[in-house]
């Protein structure tokens, strides 16, 4: 009897971290190692003098996604050098979204002259942690002595048609904020995406 | 002859123009922002009301419109409303979304939601909704369900039952 109540903890247990919802603002993110447009590996660690990091989860297909490239290099031209890069993971599985293979992002980040990272997540093990659900979805990154922890996740900002009808920059506001030392006032918004496209087990 | 030809063409020219811009007017795509959309989602009578959130652009979402427009065709005066609530972006209503329609011939109201500062409005749609489509709201009065995935034509048939049987007792 006790070994059954045992199992069925198990279970449940194990169900809640299955179907958690991946990141809360104010937890701390995994670093992975990710295989770049350039062919060479990418992870958080290597940006020592970083002070976070903009993590997107972005692909090539997205209309919204592609609405918002020119943004996010922007994003990296302006805060790179203020020790916030952007760091682009396409989470789509290949197999369901061909325009989303890693032959298709080389050509996308050449075509738009990506200034950042664009990285492939192969086998789809990093997303799922975050717990992104949708591209674009940022997850923006502050550097303290505990690790990386998320202080802001949701849109670039409340406009994804046009980019000078946007009226609230929530990346922009929430650097600002961690640059002046205080946390986001605005830490998680909700936007209109597409689905990622996760490979059948 | 050659003079028949020309009067002709003046005379039908005209008319084949019309008759094909009569064909994407006829489809009706109200360009709503979401407080205009929003008694859409609250409308209290005895009918079960489907809205599904979709766009051109998402391939899941093109995959299941056979379906909803299924339940929509069997489902024919036995108070199910199907509503399709596209977030394509509005100057691409004349160019691809209603040109979709006529494609699909697609049946069932088709309404364009055009309110780009979406954190405002996803939450009053359903709390769960992270903002992925496709979604799909299915309510009739107090009894409200949401989804965000894709269906297959099988658990859409079952949802609408676990409606409609309900309406029989």
């Amino acid at each position: 009897m006790k070994k059954v109540v045992l199992f069925a903890m198990l279970i449940i247990g194990l169900s809640v971290v299955t179907y958690g919802q991946g990141y809360k603002v104010g937890d701390m993110a995994t670093d992975f190692k990710l295989k770049n447009v350039d062919g060479k590996s990418v992870s958080l660690s290597d940006y020592k003098d970083a002070k976070g990091y903009i993590v997107i989860f972005t692909c090539n297909h997205c209309p919204y996604s592609i609405a918002y490239e020119d943004r996010i290099n922007e994003l990296n031209r302006i805060y790179e050098p203020q020790g916030y890069p952007v760091i682009a993971i396409n989470p789509n599985d290949p197999a369901l979204s061909p325009d989303d293979s890693f032959e298709k992002m080389i050509i996308r980040a050449k075509e738009k002259s990506f200034t950042f990272p664009y990285l492939f997540d192969e086998g789809q093990k990093i997303f799922p942690q975050y717990g992104a659900t949708r591209t674009p979805h940022v997850y923006l990154l502050e550097k303290v002595k505990e690790g990386n922890r998320v202080a802001y996740i949701g849109a670039i900002d409340n406009n994804y048609e046009d980019a000078s009808a946007a009226t609230e920059k929530y990346v922009v506001q929430a650097i600002a904020s961690l640059q002046k030392g205080n946390q986001p006032e605005v830490n998680f918004t909700k936007a209109i995406g597409c689905t990622i496209k996760i490979a059948k087990k | 002859m050659g003079r028949l030809f020309i009067v002709s063409l003046l005379v039908l020219l005209p008319i084949i123009i019309y008759s094909q811009e009569q064909e994407s007017e006829k489809v009706n795509v109200p360009v709503l922002d979401y407080n205009a959309f929003e008694p859409y989602l609250n409308q209290k009578n005895d009918t079960l009301y489907i809205i599904n959130f979709w766009a051109t652009w998402c391939a899941p979402c093109i995959k299941e419109l056979p379906y909803f427009q299924r339940i929509h065709d069997e489902y024919l005066n036995r108070k199910v409303k199907v509503l399709l609530v596209s977030l394509d972006f509005e100057r691409q209503l004349e160019n691809r979304v209603k040109p979709f329609i006529i494609k699909n011939s697609l049946t069932p109201q088709v309404i364009l939601l055009s309110d780009p500062d979406a954190n405002k409005w996803i939450d009053k749609v359903d709390s769960s909704w992270s903002g992925a489509i496709p979604a799909t709201v299915f309510y009739r009065n107090d009894k409200r369900l949401f989804f965000e995935q894709e269906f297959t034509y099988e658990e859409l048939e079952e949802i609408v039952k676990s409606f409609t049987e309900i309406n029989q007792n």
